[in-house]
C-alpha cells in the first residue's frame, strides 16, 4: 500500500492563523463557560444591586427594570463615602511608604557592602515566616498603651514596611550596573540622590509591582483592621460592609450594592492596569 | 607655575578623602537604614518574642500579667473544642489545596495554548482575585441561601431537585465556605501556573517533537517535573492561605461566627474569639504560637522539598 507522501509540515503551521483545528474550538469554547462562572457572582452582584427588593427572587441576569434607586439610599446614607475614604487614604499612605522605604532598604542590600548587610537581609527576610495573626495581639496592647487604637494611623503602622517589597526591589536593585551609580557619585550626586535620582527611574515596572500589590493588599485588608478599629467613622470599607450587612440582615439587594460599591474601585484599577497587574503577579510570583 | 603641577594634588589627597568617602558612605548607608531597623525590631520582632511571652502567662487585661508556665498550652490540648478547630484548619486545607491547584493547572495549560482572545479569558478568571473577599463572601452568602433567595437553590428548585442547605448544615457548611475561597485564589494561581509554563524552554519540547511523544507523554514527562518548583511554591503559598482562612468564615457565617455548631470554625476565627471577645489574651497568644508552628513547619518542607531538588 503506497501512501501519499505526506506533505512538508509548513514553517507557519504553529502560527495562531494557519490552522483552527477543531479542538481548539473546544478547548476555547470550554475555556470561555468556565470564565464566565468564575464572573458570575460578580455579575449578579451588579444585577441584585440594580433591582429593588421585589425583584430580587427573579433569576434573570438583566433587570427588568433597573433602578439606581440602591445606590442613591446608599451612598446618601454618607458612610459608604466616609469609609471609601477611609480606604483609600489608608491604602495610599501605606503604598507610598512602602514604596519609599522597601526600595530605600532592598537598595541599601544589593548596592553597598557594609559590615552586617548580610543580618539585616536574612532579619528581615525571616519576618515573612512570622503570621500577622501572631503579632496582632502584642500590636493591639502596643497600641492601647500608646493611643493608637480606632486611629488612621493604628490601622496603617503594621504595613508600613514589608519584607516581600524589599525582597522584591533589592533583587531588581542588583540588576542595574554599578558603571550607572558611579558616574553619578563622579557627577557630584550624594548617596540620596544617586537612589533617588539614578537608580529608582530604573526600576519602575518593579515599583508599580510594588503599589498595585500593597494598595490591592490594603484596600482589602480586613484581620487587623478589624481588631483595631471600634468606632464606625474609622472603618475601612471591607469593615464598614460587614456591619452594613449585617445591619441589614436579609435586605440582599442593599448588601449587593454595598459589596458592589466595595469591588468597583478594585474592578476600575484592574481594568486599566490589567497587563502591569498580571505582569507584577508574575514577576513577583517567580522572583518571590 | 608649572602646569604640571596643578595636578598631583589631588591624587595626594585621595587616600584621606578616600578614607572620608567611606566614612560618610556609612554614614548614608545607616541614615538609610535606621528607621526601617528600627520598625522591624519594634513592629516585628519585639512583638513576636512579646507573643511567645504572653502564651505563658494568664492575662485579661485588667489585671498584670500572670506567668503560668505551659498552663495554656496545656488546656489548650486538653480542650476538644481546640481539635475541631484544628481539625477544620486542616480540613479547608485538605480540600482547598488540591480542588485548587488541579484546577488552576488545567485551566493553565489550555490557557496557555490558546492566543485568540487570550488577554479577555485570562482576565475572566484573575477578576475574582483583585476582589474584596469581605464583599465576595457576602455575595456567596446570598447565592447560599434557601429558596427563593438563594440564587442556587433557586435554580435548583425550578429543575425540581431538593434545597441543599449549603452553610446551614454541619456537613457542608465548612467545603460550601472552601468553594468560595478557592474560587477567590484561582486567578492568582493560573497566573503563576502561565508564568511557570512560559519559563520552560522550548528547545525541551523540540525535543520532544523530535522523538515523538504526544501531547500526554510531553506533558508527563516534561512539563510536569520542569513545572516542579512553581507547583512546590503554590502549594505551600494555598496550603498557608487556607490555614489562616478567615474573612470567608468570618462573613458568611456572622451571626454565629464559626457555626454551625462550630463546625466551620478555623484556627485565625479561635484565636480572634479569644483574644477579643473572651479578653483571655495569654491564652489566645498560646493559639498563635501553635498556628506560627505549623506555618513554619510547612515553610521548612518547602524549603526542604527545594533543596532535594537542587
Amino acid at each position: 500500500m503506497t501512501s501519499p507522501p505526506k506533505a512538508p509540515t509548513p514553517p507557519f503551521a504553529s502560527l495562531p492563523f494557519a490552522r483552527v483545528r477543531p479542538g481548539k474550538i473546544i478547548t476555547w469554547t470550554l475555556l470561555f463557560i468556565g470564565g464566565v462562572m468564575m464572573v458570575t457572582p460578580l455579575l449578579f452582584m451588579f444585577s441584585t444591586s440594580l433591582k429593588t427588593s421585589g425583584q430580587i427572587y427573579d433569576l434573570r441576569l438583566i433587570p427588568a427594570d433597573p433602578t439606581i434607586q440602591n445606590y442613591v439610599t446608599v451612598l446618601a446614607d454618607g458612610r459608604f463615602l466616609k469609609w471609601f475614604m477611609n480606604s483609600m487614604l489608608i491604602a495610599t499612605v501605606v503604598t507610598l511608604s512602602n514604596l519609599f522605604f522597601d526600595s530605600l532598604v532592598g537598595y541599601t542590600l544589593a548596592k553597598f557592602e557594609f559590615r552586617g548587610r548580610k543580618l539585616i537581609f536574612i532579619a528581615i527576610l525571616s519576618t515573612l515566616m512570622i503570621p500577622t495573626e501572631m503579632l496582632v495581639i502584642p500590636w493591639y496592647l502596643m497600641s492601647a498603651n500608646l493611643g493608637w487604637l480606632d486611629s488612621y494611623w493604628g490601622i496603617m503602622f503594621p504595613g508600613m514596611m514589608t519584607a516581600f517589597g524589599t525582597f522584591l526591589m533589592k533583587q531588581f536593585f542588583e540588576g542595574v550596573p554599578n558603571d550607572f551609580l558611579e558616574a553619578a557619585r563622579i557627577d557630584g550626586l550624594n548617596e540620596f540622590e544617586i537612589w533617588w535620582k539614578i537608580a529608582m527611574p530604573l526600576v519602575t515596572p518593579a515599583l508599580s509591582a510594588l503599589a498595585i500589590f500593597t494598595f490591592l493588599g490594603n484596600w482589602t485588608a480586613f484581620f487587623w483592621p478589624l481588631i483595631v478599629t471600634t468606632s464606625p467613622e474609622l472603618y475601612t470599607l471591607p469593615i464598614g460592609l460587614t456591619s452594613f450587612a449585617v445591619e441589614q440582615s436579609i435586605q440582599w439587594e442593599m448588601i449587593m450594592t454595598g459589596a458592589a460599591l466595595a469591588t468597583i474601585p478594585t474592578l476600575v484599577i484592574f481594568l486599566a492596569l490589567q497587563r502591569y497587574i498580571v505582569r507584577g503577579v508574575m514577576l513577583a510570583g517567580l522572583k518571590g | 607655575m608649572q602646569p604640571a603641577h596643578s595636578l598631583p594634588p589631588p591624587l595626594k589627597m585621595r587616600p584621606a578623602s578616600g578614607l572620608k568617602m567611606r566614612t560618610r558612605r556609612l554614614l548614608w548607608i545607616w541614615s538609610f537604614l535606621a528607621l526601617p531597623v528600627l520598625f522591624y525590631s519594634a513592629i516585628r520582632f519585639y512583638p513576636t518574642l512579646e507573643a511567645f511571652y504572653l502564651s505563658l502567662t494568664n492575662w485579661d487585661l485588667l489585671s498584670d500579667p500572670e506567668y503560668i508556665g505551659l498552663e495554656n498550652y496545656k488546656r489548650l490540648f486538653a480542650d476538644p473544642k481546640f481539635w475541631q478547630v484544628f481539625r477544620n484548619t486542616f480540613l479547608y486545607l485538605i480540600i482547598g489545596t488540591p480542588v485548587s491547584l488541579i484546577l488552576a493547572f488545567v485551566i493553565a495549560y489550555f490557557l496557555d495554548r490558546i492566543r485568540f482572545g487570550h488577554t479577555f479569558l485570562r482576565a475572566l478568571y484573575f477578576l475574582p482575585f483583585i476582589t474584596t473577599a469581605s464583599a465576595m463572601a457576602w455575595v456567596w452568602r446570598w447565592f447560599y441561601q434557601p429558596a427563593p433567595t438563594g440564587i442556587i437553590n433557586n435554580f435548583l428548585g425550578s429543575l425540581g431537585i431538593s434545597p441543599i442547605p449549603f452553610l446551614s448544615s454541619v456537613e457542608l457548611a465548612l467545603p460550601s465556605i472552601t468553594f468560595t475561597a478557592i474560587w477567590a485564589g484561582l486567578g492568582f494561581q493560573v497566573i503563576i501556573f502561565m508564568a511557570g509554563l512560559r519559563a520552560i524552554p522550548s528547545t525541551y519540547y523540540e525535543a520532544a517533537r523530535i522523538d515523538g511523544l504526544n501531547d500526554w507523554q510531553v506533558l508527563r514527562k516534561i512539563t510536569l517535573p520542569l513545572l516542579k518548583p512553581t507547583t512546590v511554591f503554590l502549594v505551600v503559598f494555598s496550603s498557608i492561605g487556607f490555614l489562616r482562612i478567615f474573612d470567608q468564615v468570618y462573613n458568611m457565617s456572622s451571626i454565629d461566627p464559626g457555626g454551625p455548631l462550630g463546625s466551620t470554625k478555623p484556627l485565625v476565627l479561635m484565636i480572634y474569639q479569644t483574644a477579643f471577645s473572651s479578653y483571655e489574651m495569654g491564652y489566645a497568644s498560646a493559639q498563635t504560637v501553635v498556628l506560627f508552628t505549623i506555618l513554619l513547619v510547612i515553610s521548612l518542607l518547602q524549603l526542604w522539598i527545594m533543596r532535594e531538588r537542587g
